[in-house]
């Protein structure tokens, strides 16, 4: 909204000199924060002038040669403009004067001849094109030929205004009129708003004879129509062009601008058709659906069930709330008008208007209007059409109304305001701020009565006036403190933070990607069955789906640092996984790793990561995560095509799998990129148990090795399990120390060294025990057909 | 006998003194001092002595060796240093070449602030606790007094996947969630933090970006006020922004709370004398703030004549950005390494 200053000092005594700054901040602190607060034409030393003399350049085809008088002296200057000639009143520029736009006016020589100063266009001085008359759009000014040489041409015009453009909070609809915003500032600056002028004479037989309104759909609530006579249709005074410009409207014709002028000042938009094109009545139904409508604009547009139609009864002649149809337009050559004034349902009309235009009228319907305000509104345009356009008012008014416009009556204790507030505002202190926006009140010993006006259609509950409290007496004045409450100290789960920490410490480096992906993305690096889960109206198609996995974001991820030349990638990220099962949707909590080039530096250590690099960080995890021995790597049930068959395991923990682990398949990834992925919520389920310490045992261990020859095919693991499962409970500890292939074995085997632990907590282990284990796992392993290297 | 000692004493003793290597001392050791020695066969050739010479030659005897053991000792001593440090001159290493070493990780900056807003209002009492990011609209609205039809819950905001079920557009889901979990039990002191989804993308609007949440609820009697929320969003401001801030309490409107408050804070660019990035004014807004709306307490369970509190909110990514002096949002999500392997260390304390 924006607020001109000249305009609403009609309606409240401000000081006259006014910083408009000190009057934008005053309104932020009071809740109405504000995008830019200036004078509407910001420029200087501006001067009216005539021109004396007028000839053409000589070395130009456009350029004049003018002699002005500006009162104090006579100034040389050359201007383009093709309006310029002798005789005419203008707005000069002197030298020294700055223009928008950072545009300073200096003298100087144009084409070999002096100029010193410049006549100006409107738009030149700050007003937009849009808002300026053709011949305005296309040269200089030219002011009324008794306007005043030597004086201010801003203050001659009357376009010595301020406007302060404020973002209003979806609540205050009030404050979308220029009556609204000064009730604001008299509560703020503690001034009474005076009465809103409305005087009239209605002439000829009662309206109601010779038209009618039918309402037929529940969406209007009120409906006011009245009917003005042999109108003029000229230009508007220059307050009211100057007001609506200020205001950002585009002045068209007085008629057309009354409309727009009582909206801006009291918020109602109003409606004006052509009475001969109308009709004897309006009848206001839904749409129906695939109803057309040829709109103000000249577009025709196809109707639905959902918008408000404005009929003749017959056909829609407008969008309510929104656009008037062309049929009923009023133009040049209009003489009788019927002026609508209505309140329609604002969820309907921010609908309808999303698809059509959003206009200052729509926005005014979407925020909600007080319907004492329609009634004023009609009657302030009938002052305005018989003062401004030569109107003859019909007598009376036709009328639909089912609002209950009713003044609100809240009841609230002291007590409760300095609770909520945490504040100690004396009695009289709560009344004065109820007095100062101009609510009545009635004071008792420890509550207070309050009667809000219906333009405040933002109050109906408690907390509302406490609000207003606070807001009018000042927040700043609120001095802050802090909750007396129980001491404690707050619960916090600190696994995912632990993990994290762990992640970086073991190199990765966390990223926070997008969960939105592309929908041939969401099946990728697993087998889970799920449907996925897409937006219904997404902002591109490349981001049209919930992920379920994050590798595609990690991978994506990797693609873009790599096109940068990055290198040694190795990332990790905690974050959510999406899909749908039998109708219900659900996420959980997933943490995924890459890896990539080189993971250890140093000179002789290089080397560029592995598969077992990775698979190292998924045990150093479930290990520091509490599930050693309780995991194991197995072969994936059902191949996962994104990653390469031979280097691939799924992670399993309590027999149950929770995440996978490989390198990406070459035909994707010609470098060697690895990935991990577990289902935290699903690991975090098994649970475990307290740390706790384990007697160390005061009893020497022996170590024992023991190399086998396997085939290829064989896995490690198995052998492992065959060896654990003969040794029992003696073993303490199986490692891998050596793995050979190559020259002096077949091409199919493979050779493996284990270093077994033996131990007891009770005693020492003599050698014929260990022996006699040994030996019955030689046994075991060669019955298995497993050769034992000696 | 006693000049066949003298004797043995200085020719031993010149070898030594001539000896260059541990060998050769050995040598020596073993040609005097050994069991088939000189000194020892002194030693064995004294059965032929009266006893009172014995003791005599057998006490002058003991003295050289004593003495012979002790310089060969001295000089064994001096060689085995001599050895070692040439030893130790061989093994020197040039200490400025590179280290061998693991890659060193980093975490998020979003997440790190997260860390810091975590552990401040556990210490204040509040638990941390979660909700889903893909909402069910009762939750993210209908149960925040954001009825059907009103404009925030417009499809253009909003990824919706069905009608019934969006992206949350903004942590307050949760506090709807912990009420309803809650029922009437107080106090409730919590804060939530992640992931928020709203339907816009530009240059300085993420489709998804990160916010925290806080909510206090407590018995009438108890009071939470306007004055309470106010001295929490100072030590927050303080703590986590910057210590010399001042706040800006601007009424406001959302339609969970009331009264409502959008919360400034003195620019972080020029201090609050003005510039392009406060618009002139001095103030960056931060938070959005206010005192629970009746309506949100009564449809979750909570009479509002007997319960009141207080709830915030603010956007995390803009408070990394600023902590950290990120010039862009869009790092934030671009996930570049040269980028994230910045934030690799333990930041001032």
């Amino acid at each position: 909204m924006k607020l001109s200053l000249n305009f609403v000092k009609d309606y409240i005594d401000i000081d006259e000199n006014i910083n408009v700054h000190e009057l934008a901040e005053a309104m932020t602190k009071a809740g109405n924060e504000y995008d830019s607060a200036e004078k509407l034409v910001n420029a200087t030393k501006l001067v009216i002038g005539e021109i004396k003399e007028c000839e053409m350049h000589p070395d130009s085809d456009h350029l004049h040669l003018c002699k002005v008088d500006i009162g104090s002296e006579t100034l040389n200057i050359v201007c383009g403009a093709p309006n310029a000639r002798k005789g005419i009143k203008v707005i000069v520029a002197q030298v020294g004067a700055e223009l928008p736009g950072d545009f300073k006016i200096k003298s100087g020589m144009i084409r070999g001849k002096e100029s010193n100063g410049m006549l100006c266009a409107l738009y030149e001085i700050g007003i937009d094109k849009k808002f300026l008359s053709e011949a305005d759009k296309n040269g200089i000014h030219e002011l009324p030929a008794d306007a005043p040489i030597g004086e201010d041409p801003i203050k001659y015009m009357k376009l010595d205004d301020s406007v302060v453009d404020f973002e209003l909070t979806a609540n205050r609809g009030d404050l979308l009129s220029i009556l609204g915003m000064a009730y604001e500032l008299g509560a703020i600056y503690d001034k009474k708003v005076k009465p809103v002028e409305i005087s009239y004479k209605e002439n000829g037989e009662e309206i109601n004879k010779e038209f009618s309104i039918g309402i037929e759909t529940e969406n209007c609530k009120l409906f006011l129509a009245k009917k003005a006579k042999n109108v003029t249709i000229k230009e508007s005074p220059d307050f009211i062009k100057n007001r609506l410009i200020a205001s950002g409207i585009r002045p068209i014709n007085n008629v057309v601008d009354i409309s727009n002028y009582v909206m801006i000042e009291l918020g109602q938009p109003l409606h004006f058709y052509d009475a001969e094109n109308l009709g004897d009545k309006i009848v206001v139904r839904m749409a129906q659906e695939g109803e057309k409508l040829t709109t103000l604009d000249n577009i025709e547009r196809t109707l639905t069930s959902e918008d408000i139609a404005i009929t003749d009864g017959k056909k829609a002649i407008g969008l309510a709330g929104v656009m008037g149809g062309l049929d009923t337009e009023v133009e040049e050559t209009t003489k009788n008008i019927v002026i609508e004034a209505a309140i329609f349902d604002s969820v309907k009309v921010r609908k309808t208007s999303n698809k059509i235009l959003r206009s200052e009228a729509s926005n005014r319907f979407e925020k909600g209007l007080d319907p004492a305000r329609t009634y004023m509104a009609i009657d302030r345009a009938c002052t305005l059409l018989e003062k401004y356009a030569d109107a003859e008012i019909v007598t009376g008014v036709v009328k639909y109304d089912v609002t209950d416009n009713k003044e609100k009556v809240i009841e609230i204790t002291y007590q409760e305001i300095n609770d909520v507030l945490g504040t100690n505002i004396s009695k009289e202190d709560i009344i004065d701020v109820f007095r100062k926006l101009d609510f009545k009140t009635e004071a008792k010993e420890n509550s207070v009565i309050v009667t809000v006006p219906t333009r405040r259609i933002d109050i109906s509950i408690r907390a509302d006036l406490i609000e207003e409290v606070g807001r009018i007496y000042g927040v700043d004045n609120i001095q802050g403190k802090l909750p007396v409450v129980p001491m404690r100290m707050g619960h916090l789960d600190k696994t995912t933070r632990k993990i994290r920490a762990k992640m970086s410490n073991m190199g990765l480096s966390e990223t926070l990607s997008y969960i939105l992906i592309n929908d041939k993305d969401v099946h990728k690096f697993t087998v889970d069955e799920f449907e996925e889960v897409k937006l219904l109206d997404p902002i591109t198609e490349e981001r049209n789906t919930l992920r379920y996995s994050i590798i595609p974001s990690l991978y994506k991820i990797y693609e873009y640092n790599r096109a940068r030349e990055n290198k040694d990638i190795c990332l990790f990220e905690i974050g959510k996984g999406f899909w749908k099962r039998n109708g219900e949707y659900g996420e959980n909590q997933k943490i995924c790793v890459l890896m990539s080039g080189e993971y250890y530096t140093g000179i002789g250590h290089n080397k560029n990561v592995d598969f077992y690099d990775i698979k190292g960080v998924a045990e150093e995890l479930l290990d520091y995560l509490g599930y050693e021995n309780r995991y194991s790597f197995v072969m994936p049930k059902k191949m996962i095509s994104e990653f390469h068959p031979g280097q691939v395991a799924e992670i399993s923990v309590n027999n149950d799998i929770v995440g996978v682990v490989g390198r990406i398949h070459p035909s994707i990834e010609k470098e060697s990129v690895y990935v991990m992925e577990i289902n935290l919520d699903k690991l975090l389920e098994k649970r475990v148990g307290k740390m706790k310490f384990k007697e160390i045992s005061k009893f020497p261990v022996v170590k024992k090795d023991i190399a086998v020859l396997v085939s290829k095919d064989m896995i490690s693991k198995d052998v492992e399990a065959l060896i654990k499962k003969k040794a029992g409970k003696l073993l303490v500890d199986i490692k891998v120390f050596d793995v050979y292939e190559g020259k002096n074995i077949d091409e199919n085997m493979r050779s493996i060294a284990y270093s077994l632990t033996f131990g007891a907590q009770d005693r020492t282990l003599n050698d014929d025990e260990i022996n006699s284990i040994l030996d019955g796992i030689i046994k075991d392993l060669e019955n298995k057909g497993i050769e034992i290297r000696k | 006998m006693k000049e066949q000692i003298t004797k043995i004493k200085e020719t031993s003793v010149e070898e030594i003194k001539k000896a260059e290597d541990l060998k050769t001392l050995n040598e020596i050791r073993v040609k005097y001092l050994g069991k088939k020695g000189e000194l020892t066969a002194v030693l064995r050739g004294m059965g032929g002595l009266s006893p009172e010479e014995r003791p005599i030659i057998g006490s002058l005897v003991n003295e050289v060796r004593d003495e012979l053991e002790k310089i060969i000792q001295e000089k064994e001593e001096k060689f085995q240093v001599e050895e070692l440090n040439k030893k130790l001159e061989a093994e020197k290493i040039d200490i400025t070449l590179p280290s061998s070493k693991m890659k060193r990780g980093s975490l998020h900056p979003v997440n790190r602030i997260i860390e810091d807003i975590e552990d401040l209002f556990v210490s204040m009492g509040y638990d941390v606790v979660t909700g889903p990011e893909l909402e069910n609209d009762e939750y993210c609205f209908e149960r925040l007094n954001l009825p059907k039809g009103h404009p925030a819950r417009d499809m253009q905001d909003s990824f919706y996947i069905t009608d019934e079920y969006l992206l949350r557009t903004q942590t307050s889901s949760v506090q709807a969630r912990t009420m309803m979990a809650n029922t009437e039990k107080t106090p409730i002191r919590i804060i939530t933090t992640g992931k928020t989804y709203r339907r816009e993308d530009d240059a300085t609007h993420s489709h998804q970006f990160n916010q925290i949440e806080g909510l206090v609820i407590d018995k009438k009697e108890r009071n939470v006020s306007l004055a309470d929320l106010k001295g929490t969003l100072e030590v927050f401001v303080r703590k986590i922004i910057g210590a010399n801030l001042d706040l800006r309490f601007r009424p406001s409107y959302f339609p969970f709370t009331e009264p409502s408050y959008e919360v400034d804070v003195t620019c972080f660019k020029c201090g609050g004398k003005g510039c392009n990035l406060c618009k002139q004014t001095g103030w960056i807004e931060v938070l959005g703030a206010g005192i629970v709306h009746p309506n949100v307490l009564k449809m979750n369970g909570y009479n509002p004549d007997e319960f009141g509190g207080f709830a915030f909110g603010t956007g995390i990514d803009r408070l990394a950005m600023f902590r950290y002096g990120i010039t862009d949002m869009r790092y934030l999500y671009a996930n570049d390494v040269r980028f994230l392997s910045q934030f690799d260390r333990k930041d001032e304390e």
